[in-house]
């Protein structure tokens, strides 16, 4: 989890309009570069597409004429401009794999994918709340030192480690309770499938919880020895009404940038934790395209989590910048 | 205080101490005092008044533990509440008011939230009598001012607001924890004005912790004196400001600059105890020019003294007989006629396009000091960057010897004109010796090796009176004082012609302070001009030679300090000196 380093820039006079303005045009900049880069590196990988699609026995005549089809023969900002036009009116192209329309092939992986992010997310802010404020109120206590350790250790792990863990744990001999793969059928809704929603979506959360509730425990922790939680003692106030008054929402405020920081690192973390479970969103997608060689697809999917990343950076930005101007 | 019994607050035996050592940093504190009056708590940093005020609430820092004593309020002793019923004394028997409100008050939550939690009664009922409350400390009384963060008020405000949360549930104490040491003059006037009429007219007993014996003078109709966390001298307002009986207290007074009349100020030799050293004897003896032998071995009791204070001394009767007249100082230098090494003519400047500054003239003679007074928001902090190059939007003409210099500077005039950081806690590298940040600007401007900088490091130092073996300390084992001396002497090795020193003694105790400006003093004796930048005209009289009043960025008046300060034409300038508190001058008994 090393991106959430990422340092946040805000304004030092607080959140601006103009400055909103300049973030987003920096964002739609920092996209295009993304799909420059994205393009470029699709079209240093090794092999011919039209080779690869037509197979080894295929004459040199017919591959040429593939590659006119295609648009192959022309240069490369050309075919540049032709597929960000493409995106840009919704036109991704078709799958060079088995010809179904890019949009067709990602719009329900999409859904999956999401699905999974926000049900992760929705357990991760809770729960790292909860986690982190019972841990700094029981600041050096036996549960407060092995939360920090275990943190520590999830924090460390990558996020396969874990999921495989959990496999490990849950869907083999040793307890064997709930499914290791998650295929859900084409046309389900990823929800039918409670049961094999379970380890996805434990292995992000803990990710998250592990991550967000430290960083809520410390600023828990800054916010009970503030000198205005010492006024509040010295004006009589009770033990509850200090804490959940006083000293919680200035702690939440101060941990909210990292919140979307977090949602952001989840979003893309969907990736990894859907190959280990075989689960079918933009994940496996992006996986199986590299694989086949399905330029379109690929590039389709890795804009739309490039997209994603940006928009909860950029909300982390705003967060912070609010917290300032508050 | 013969009729003890009837005393509103009596305190006996008040002892904090820290976990793990057992050391005390409080000790054995006791007073008393009646409705309505008002008791100044003195001490310099370190002196452990800050943890009597919290202690007088039944509250110890984190790491410290009251272990002994009797706070009684109104009949009750809070120390011997049990945790339920301290805390419903709180506010309502005794109440706080801290010293930085900006820091003290939450920000997240209303004015009117904090105003009426902890009332006992809804916030409907509560909310009337608040808005009372809040007129009564000279706020806007209406919804919208209630409706406020803490952030969106000017420190004057808040302070008064952290004063009517203090009293807003009825208290008959009010422990007051120096409320306006980070307020300007006239505010902090206007708060200590306020402060006497509310304990007046509601018959409400305070204590007034300051550092500042001119605001306790004012302030308060009794005063004790703290020093390494005990008593030493107790009495009334005069008798312990102009008949002092203890070395110490009479030490401080004479490490107090005065506004009125140019003195020389005597700084205490030596530094203040830290809570975690044990002692013996008088506490203050290793810096005491009466001890004896007998000192160091003896602990003073609190006793009455011959000059109507309790005195904790051994040889009260011997400082008592030897006068406490205040030593003029001899300021025979010359000033003005000297030519003119650096002017500023016709300056603006702005900052996030907003003009701060406007059309700023004055000139520094060789080997004068030039004192920039104004409150916060003058402009004085961004006229002093102008003048070292370090703020960016400006126009004007700035002449250094003689010859024009702009915002950009060669070596030459950037190693001239030197500049002096306000807090030395946060100029000086923390992770380099104080040898090495002084022979850094040798090494650049000079280009001396480590080792041909050394001799001139230490020369430095000398002069700034720091033991050369002090070289090889880090910034965090020197005291404030002395870390304000290393940073002159980081400006001194550049061998400069012209010192900036902003705000350089308002971090510092007075006694400190008093040493730091002999300090300053001795180099303008040794040639050196000086732009003195400050908010505290006493320290104006005590150095500078000509002074620039600085109001809302425009200069309102300049010329000879004696004249500025003694006669002010302006009325800013005018208000300003009326703002100012004086110590009580001793009569020379």
């Amino acid at each position: 989890m090393s991106s959430l380093m990422t340092r946040v820039s805000v304004p030092r006079g607080g959140l601006s309009f103009s400055w909103l303005v300049r973030r987003l045009l920096l964002g739609v900049f920092v996209l295009l570069l993304v799909s420059v880069l994205l393009f470029l590196v699709t079209q240093a990988l090794p092999g011919d597409v039209a080779r690869i699609i037509l197979g080894k026995d295929a004459t040199a005549e017919q591959v040429a004429d593939l590659r006119q089809q295609l648009g192959l023969d022309r240069s490369l900002v050309v075919q540049y401009w032709h597929w960000l036009t493409g995106v840009l009116t919704g036109e991704m192209g078709s799958s060079l794999q088995n010809g179904e329309p890019v949009v067709d092939i990602i719009g329900p992986r999409m859904l999956d994918s999401f699905a999974l992010g926000l049900i992760s997310l929705v357990l991760i802010l809770p729960i790292a709340v909860v986690v982190g404020v019972f841990s700094a109120h029981q600041r050096d206590s036996a549960w407060d030192k092995a939360f920090v350790a275990v943190s520590s250790l999830f924090t460390a792990l990558p996020a396969f480690v874990v999921g495989m863990l959990l496999i490990a744990l849950f869907a083999t001999s040793v307890l064997g309770v709930l499914p290791g793969v998650s295929n859900i059928p084409p046309g389900d809704m990823p929800w039918w499938h409670p049961a094999e929603l379970v380890l996805p979506v434990t292995t992000l959360t803990l990710m998250g919880v592990m991550y967000l509730g430290r960083l809520v425990r410390a600023s828990f922790i800054d916010a009970m020895n503030s000198e205005y939680v010492q006024m509040a003692t010295l004006k009589g106030l009770s033990g509850r009404r200090i804490l959940f008054r006083h000293a919680l929402p200035n702690a939440v405020a101060a941990s909210l940038p990292a919140a979307s920081l977090v949602a952001a690192v989840t979003i893309t973390g969907v990736v990894v934790v859907e190959y280990v479970y075989s689960y079918p969103g933009l994940g496996t997608a992006v996986v199986s395209a590299v694989n086949s060689h399905d330029l379109p697809v690929l590039q389709a999917c890795i804009l739309v989590l490039a997209t994603a990343y940006y928009v909860f950076n950029l909300l982390a930005d705003i967060l912070s910048a609010m917290g300032r101007s508050r | 205080m013969i009729e003890e019994v009837t005393q509103e607050v009596q305190v006996s035996g008040v002892t904090v101490t820290i976990d793990g050592t057992g050391h005390d940093i409080v000790q054995d504190i006791g007073f008393a005092l009646g409705r309505g009056e008002v008791m100044g708590v003195v001490g310099e940093s370190g002196s452990g008044k800050s943890t009597l005020a919290l202690a007088l609430l039944g509250f110890a820092r984190p790491g410290a533990t009251i272990t002994g004593g009797r706070v009684v309020v109104d009949g009750v002793d809070l120390l011997a509440l049990p945790e339920g019923r301290l805390r419903r004394a709180r506010g309502r028997k005794v109440a706080y008011v801290p010293q930085d409100p900006a820091t003290a008050l939450n920000p997240s939550l209303s004015l009117a939230t904090q105003l009426t939690e902890g009332l006992g009664v809804p916030r409907r009922e509560a909310l009337p009598r608040v808005k009372q409350l809040l007129v009564d400390v000279g706020l806007p009384g209406d919804d919208a001012f209630l409706k406020r963060r803490p952030r969106q008020l000017s420190g004057g405000q808040q302070q008064r607001v952290a004063i009517a949360m203090a009293i807003a549930a009825g208290p008959r104490l009010i422990v007051l924890d120096e409320p306006t040491t980070g307020l300007d003059v006239s505010t902090q006037a206007r708060v200590l004005e306020m402060v006497r009429s509310l304990c007046r007219s509601r018959d409400m007993a305070a204590i007034y912790v300051s550092h500042d014996l001119a605001v306790v003078a004012d302030v308060a109709d009794y005063v004790t004196v703290m020093y390494g966390g005990e008593v030493v001298e107790s009495g009334s307002d005069r008798d312990v400001l102009v008949r002092s009986g203890h070395p110490y207290t009479r030490a401080l007074l004479a490490a107090v600059p005065s506004a009125t009349h140019r003195h020389q100020l005597v700084p205490i030799r030596g530094r203040a105890p830290g809570a975690d050293e044990a002692r013996q004897g008088c506490v203050f003896a290793p810096r005491c020019d009466h001890a004896v032998d007998a000192c160091s071995v003896t602990r003073p009791l609190l006793t009455p003294g011959p000059s109507g204070t309790s005195v904790r001394c051994l040889r009260m009767d011997e400082v008592a007989r030897t006068s406490r007249a205040v030593s003029r100082a001899p300021s025979a230098r010359v000033v003005g006629g000297g030519e003119e090494v650096f002017s500023v003519a016709g300056l603006n400047a702005g900052y996030g396009g907003r003009q701060v500054l406007f059309d700023v003239s004055f000139s520094l003679p060789r080997g004068e000091c030039l004192a920039l007074v104004g409150e916060s928001g003058s402009g004085k902090t961004t006229l002093s960057r102008c003048l070292v190059g370090l703020h960016e939007e400006q126009e004007g003409v700035l002449t250094f010897s003689g010859a024009a210099i702009g915002r950009t500077r060669g070596k030459e005039v950037q190693r001239q004109v030197q500049y002096i950081f306000q807090n030395p806690y946060g100029s000086l590298n923390p992770r380099r010796t104080v040898g090495r940040s002084l022979a850094v600007p040798l090494q650049h401007y000079f280009g001396l090796t480590a080792r041909q900088a050394e001799s001139r490091v230490h020369e430095a130092l000398e002069r700034v009176e720091i033991p050369a073996r002090l070289a090889s300390r880090h910034p965090a084992d020197l005291s404030g004082g002395q870390r304000q001396r290393v940073a002159i002497a980081r400006a001194l090795v550049c061998d400069p012609a012209v010192l900036v020193c902003d705000e350089v003694t308002s971090a510092l105790d007075v006694s400190v302070q008093a040493s730091v400006v002999e300090l300053l003093r001795s180099l303008l004796s040794d040639g050196l001009s000086m732009v003195f930048v400050t908010h505290n005209l006493a320290v104006v009289r005590s150095i500078a030679d000509t002074t620039v009043v600085l109001n809302q960025g425009r200069v309102v008046e300049s010329g000879v300090t004696d004249s500025v300060l003694g006669n002010p034409t302006h009325p800013y300038t005018q208000s300003l000196m009326a703002a100012t508190l004086e110590v009580p001058e001793a009569t020379g008994r």
